[in-house]
């Protein structure tokens, strides 16, 4: 076969959002990769503006569906620290806890995803199974599985009863255990060790060149972890390793995820034995002043950014999110390089990537001074009609076909 | 005569046979990959309804795909498998039909599905079918030498190219067939390549190609194409268990029936085992499995049954 260009996406069964990958294939090897987001693009930063900082915290908690609570803890960040509000130790343990369970939630998915790419569907089972343990203990302590809703601007919402806490440090056990046995399959069980070692490789420089953001940057060697590097909430007296690996390849990152498990039934651990006395929130004015603010947190996926600028009244002026993936999704072309086509769902698997967290639009400035108009629906429709044309996609036919069978019914 | 013969082409042990029995395959198949996955999986009726759904709905044809080939691969593959059947000695020595060298007649009937998949996926002429088909077809040439050479042994040691005679052979000198166990491992291997299951699925590896050959396939095309595949399993264990498990042929029908059931029902379950604790290979880990490990291990039990052969001859 000559090379031919392969559509992976916009749908497509390998990908659970829909985001578009073109690939080049001559026989099973790839030649060409480009990618385009912008399909689940919805205009939470935009939206922000028009809400006030209270109901900002859920609208940028609905940025992602996994790490719900790394964004709204960086927006409440961010707004705290305008504000000059000064949080009681308790809430920021109660954030550290959630947080991390978050994380044990994320990266038992991804091993399962991880499974499944690579046709391993036991594993997505098991994982998915063991995972229900730590979304129960999230549903227990926050009322929700998936969007928490735990964090205020000034605090948390919700307590950790001793009750609770008890039921967490046994949920912690059962999942050390069930997370030492996955350790075990990853390394020992050689169909997989096949699928994975010596794919989707990113050396080191590389990654730093492109800006590589958490497992996938720290499997490559970087050594780089915000809960260290620049502790926000409870961090700074959490004990706990940063893992890093050299292999460079999935096969690193699979190990990066289960050690960072590891890591986490340790914090949790040590936020629920050390956690102070205090009270859950304190008082934040409606009108946050006039200021701006850029707040880290390390995601599952890797370091999020959010930016606010606020004007003084209670809605703020701006609010910009740097989501992990968009920072990974540059790497994923140099790893694919010289790959073949059944490694590129589990490579792009391997960053762990959350397409409609990072999604964006684009503005294009016409040059020639032209004054940029807006479209409106049948324009934009006509537009596609054309531009899909124009890439030899024509359905007028199809149309005419609908239309007459229509007409007979 | 000819009544008799439509009865046992048609019905038993014929097509419908095959059909029931090849839809409790499946349901055996997915009741028990369900398990090992720890979930609850299908109830009985499950492989029947999802056919029968199939059936009733609307065939969709590609506008570029070649009608005639498209509609014809289904039929092809179905009856391949099914006419592959009548030559197998299942639970008496003697097959339906047999002549010397129906060994490999069956072998070449079990390949045609297989260039179905090929064709079918060729000629509906979406990407990913094409890419699938192709893959199938390289599939083709790495598992179906070991194959080939594991089921030879056995019949290199019983000097016959029928698998009636062989059947004969082996129920004359029991415990002959425990020689035969590597062949056994290779071929079991060789069909779940034949069959496109885990590790082997990569023509059809659902989170790369989609569908691979069967993408553009619906409803009763498609329905067709999986009956076709439920038979060929059936067939494929059946062929493996007169084989290399040729014992429990007694006087009583009933009985040695009954032993046929269990055993295909093993070998389908070793299949559904090996599905659910691997992973998928690539299609190039694929080839090099099959030349660099399970050929030569193919030919140490065709060495092994020359020299066993070689041996009792003396």
């Amino acid at each position: 076969m000559k090379n031919v260009v392969i559509p992976i996406g916009p749908q497509h069964p390998a990908l659970k959002e829909p985001e578009s990958f073109n690939v080049m294939l001559s026989g099973e090897r790839i030649m060409a990769f480009s990618a385009r987001l912008g399909y689940n693009h919805r205009g939470i930063e935009k939206a922000c503006e028009d809400r006030t900082y209270t109901q900002d915290v859920y609208l940028t908690e609905r940025i992602c569906g996994i790490c719900s609570h790394s964004h709204s803890t960086c927006f409440v960040q961010a707004v705290e620290e305008i504000a000059g509000a000064v949080v009681s130790k308790r809430a920021l343990y109660i954030r550290t806890l959630i947080g991390e369970l978050e994380r044990v939630h994320s990266h038992l998915l991804w091993l399962g995803v991880a499974g499944h790419e690579v046709g391993f569907d036991t594993l997505l089972m098991y994982t998915w199974r063991d995972r229900e343990v730590v979304m129960d203990i999230l549903a227990l302590l926050t009322g929700n599985r998936v969007n928490y809703g735990i964090n205020t601007i000034g605090g948390v919402r919700r307590d950790v009863a001793p009750a609770q806490a008890k039921q967490v440090l046994k949920a912690v056990n059962t999942l050390e255990e069930r997370t030492k046995y996955y350790i075990e399959v990853a390394t020992q069980e050689a169909t997989l060790i096949n699928r994975l070692s010596g794919v989707g490789i990113l050396p080191k420089e590389d990654a730093i060149a492109l800006g590589a953001v958490g497992p996938t940057a720290r499997a490559s060697g970087v050594d780089r972890d915000v809960r260290r590097d620049d502790p926000y909430a409870a961090y700074d007296e959490m004990a706990f390793k940063v893992i890093t690996d050299g292999h460079c390849d999935v096969y690193g990152r699979t190990l990066v995820r289960m050690g960072e498990l590891m890591e986490s039934y340790k914090i949790i651990r040590q936020v629920l034995e050390k956690m102070p006395e205090g009270p859950l929130t304190v008082k934040v004015p409606r009108k946050i002043p006039a200021g701006e603010a850029v707040s880290r947190y390390e995601a599952p996926r890797g370091e999020d950014v959010h930016y606010v600028k606020s004007n003084g009244t209670e809605k703020p002026e701006r609010v910009k999110v740097r989501a992990p993936t968009l920072a990974n999704m540059q790497n994923v072309s140099k790893m694919l390089e010289d790959r073949q086509l059944a490694d590129l769902p589990i490579v792009i698997a391997a960053i762990d990537p959350c397409f409609s967290c990072t999604d964006r639009t684009t503005l294009i400035n016409d040059m020639s001074g032209k004054e940029t108009k807006s479209m409106s629906w049948p324009d934009l429709r006509l537009h596609g009609i054309e531009w899909y044309r124009s890439q030899g996609i024509d359905f007028s036919k199809l149309n005419k076909k609908l239309a007459e069978r229509a007409d007979r019914v | 005569m000819i009544t008799n013969a439509l009865f046992s082409i048609l019905v038993f042990p014929g097509f419908c046979f095959l059909f029931i029995f090849g839809l409790a395959a499946e349901f055996i198949d997915r009741k028990a990959y369900a398990r090992l996955q720890n979930r609850v999986g299908p109830p009985w009726f499950q492989p029947g309804a999802d056919f029968i759904k199939l059936i009733s709905k609307e065939d969709v044809l590609p506008e570029e795909a070649n009608p005639r080939m498209f509609k014809a691969m289904p039929i092809f593959a179905l009856t391949a498998a099914v006419t592959a059947f009548f030559y197998i000695p299942l639970w008496t020595t003697n097959a339906m039909y047999s002549f010397n060298g129906d060994l490999i007649v069956v072998l070449y009937l079990l390949t045609i599905p297989t260039l179905t998949f090929f064709l079918g996926g060729w000629y509906s002429t979406s990407l990913y079918s094409k890419i699938g088909a192709v893959r199938s077809l390289t599939q083709l040439f790495a598992y179906e030498v070991p194959m080939l050479m594991s089921i030879l042994a056995p019949a290199l040691l019983a000097g016959t190219w029928s698998l009636s005679e062989m059947s004969l052979f082996y129920s004359q000198h029991p415990w002959y067939w425990l020689s035969n166990m590597l062949g056994f491992g290779i071929a079991l291997i060789s069909l779940l390549g034949k069959l496109e299951k885990v590790p082997f699925d990569i023509p059809e590896a659902e989170t790369e190609i989609v569908a691979g050959t069967f993408t553009e396939y619906s409803g009763r095309l498609f329905g067709l194409f999986r009956l076709g595949i439920d038979i060929e399993n059936v067939v494929g264990a059946s062929l493996l268990a007169a084989v290399y498990l040729p014992f429990g042929i007694t006087s009583l029908p009933i009985l040695s029936f009954a032993i046929y059931l269990c055993k295909v029902i093993f070998i389908i379950l070793l299949m559904t085992l090996m599905r659910s604790l691997f992973a998928r290979f690539r299609i190039d880990q694929m080839l090099d499995f099959c030349w660099r490990f399970l050929s030569p291990l193919a030919f140490v039990q065709v060495l092994l049954s020359l020299a066993l052969k070689g041996f009792i001859a003396k």
